[in-house]
């Protein structure tokens, strides 16, 4: 029979801790820095312009047909040799902003489509410039829609975060690995690890439906 | 002394891909067959049933891939069972791939209206018939698209076998890198081939979703 000793893994509280915070800080940053690119690149897909609307295409299908371990190894260890080299929290800063804007992007897409023509119209008429249409009569209900899809997207960045830990950028999977290569309770390392992103995932998403029913409770039209 | 990056390197990699095609194979196998009885038993009106299968689902979905090969990987030796890459990486998919595919078939069954449900046991049709003949030939329809769909995240998911040393396409790629120090070439060649894979999958998914919107509007 297998004894358990978690006694070693709760010691190295403080590791657990600082790998938290570092997955955290990643999350959020990618998605913060990814949230700004992703609507730059859907304003450019849905501008009309067909050689703006192919490279951001390219770019979209490139990274959600590609594993995200590959694109890490590929901006981690294959962007020195172009002359550009980056710590390992740097590259997975990267990835994560590379990779979650792909996604963000077709979903801020679709959140932009599916406003009603007329409104686009309505606002052209009430004298507003391109610009002003875009950010206030577009791109806000556009957001209020995709809201859930972009929460949930948010929650698996945030379990796609722990593959950077096969480039050690001291986020919680790394920390895990480090308790484990120091202690050799390998299972019992990932069971904690394994249960402290499950909180962290469930914590977001309930946070989410909070903010959700808090600041969009207010009636619309379809 | 470094290797050179030439034909062999290139046939090495791409050799590579059988492991990972079947790889994802069996998780897609193990997983539709696990995925479907979970779905069953989400649907189903008996309680404990549907809350055991919705903590597996939000055991599954809530946590990182990486960590659920891991737990497999190192759980297998606790159980005596030897630490063998090829068989943690093909459950730990497989289980992953189960809980995924059961919410998406979840949500076709349940996208199916009541009436058939209330007609088919009207018409005196126990829950095996019912299922068999009535809902799931009807949630079938709607599941392609988004089953085609997963299969993409499952091709890419299964790199991840790389980190516990299971040589497919990834670790192929980190095992030439390794010799040759050629990382812009290596990992271009590998995201490529992952690209010749799952590109055509994604669009398929696509068609097939638009044909179906196309067949369901009204």
């Amino acid at each position: 029979m297998y004894h358990f000793n978690f006694a070693p893994v709760l010691a190295s509280w403080p590791d657990l801790l600082a790998g938290i915070e570092t997955t955290l800080v990643l999350s959020a940053s990618a998605m913060a820095i990814g949230l700004a690119v992703s609507i730059v690149l859907a304003a450019a897909k849905t501008s009309g312009f067909w050689a703006l609307r192919f490279v951001v295409d390219a770019y979209v299908e490139l990274i959600r047909n590609t594993p995200f371990l590959v694109q890490i190894f590929f901006i981690y260890f294959g962007l020195p040799s172009l002359g550009l080299r980056l710590t390992p929290t740097s590259a997975a800063l990267l990835a994560l902003v590379v990779n979650f804007s792909a996604y963000a992007t077709e979903i801020i897409r679709a959140g932009i489509e599916s406003i009603h023509h007329g409104q686009i119209e309505a606002g052209r008429a009430l004298g507003l410039s391109g610009v002003q249409v875009f950010l206030y009569i577009v791109l806000k209900p556009a957001l209020r829609n995709v809201y859930p899809a972009m929460t949930s997207q948010f929650i698996y960045l945030m379990l796609t975060s722990s593959v950077v830990s096969a480039i050690s950028a001291g986020d919680l999977a790394a920390a895990g690995n480090d308790i484990q290569s120091r202690t050799f309770a390998s299972f019992e390392v990932y069971i904690v690890v394994t249960l402290i992103y499950l909180v962290m995932s469930s914590a977001f998403s309930a946070i989410f439906s909070a903010i959700e029913r808090a600041v969009f409770n207010y009636p619309v039209s379809r | 002394m470094i290797r050179a990056f030439g034909w062999n390197e290139v046939l090495f990699i791409v050799m590579a891909l059988r492991w990972t095609l079947a790889l994802s194979a069996i998780a897609f196998v193990g997983g539709g067959i696990g995925g479907l009885a979970v779905a069953l038993a989400r649907t189903s009106s008996i309680t404990w049933l549907r809350l055991i299968t919705t903590g597996f689902i939000r055991l599954f979905q809530g946590t990182p891939l990486l960590m659920q090969l891991f737990l497999v990987y190192f759980g297998m030796s606790i159980l005596g069972l030897g630490i063998d890459p090829w068989t943690a990486a093909a459950a730990a998919l497989s289980l992953h791939a189960a809980a995924f595919l059961a919410e998406i078939w979840r949500g076709c069954i349940e996208a199916i209206p009541p009436g058939q449900t209330e007609a088919a046991t009207a018409l005196g049709l126990p829950w095996g018939t019912r299922m068999r003949y009535v809902i799931l030939p009807q949630a079938t329809k709607i599941a392609v698209a988004p089953t085609v769909g997963f299969l993409v995240q499952l091709v890419k998911g299964t790199s991840l076998a790389a980190i516990i040393g299971f040589t497919e396409l990834t670790r192929s790629g980190q095992i030439i890198n390794n010799a040759t120090f050629q990382p812009f070439l290596v990992f271009s060649l590998v995201a490529g081939l992952y690209f010749v894979i799952c590109w055509p999958l994604s669009f398929l998914a696509t068609r097939l979703e638009r044909r179906l919107a196309r067949a369901t509007a009204r």
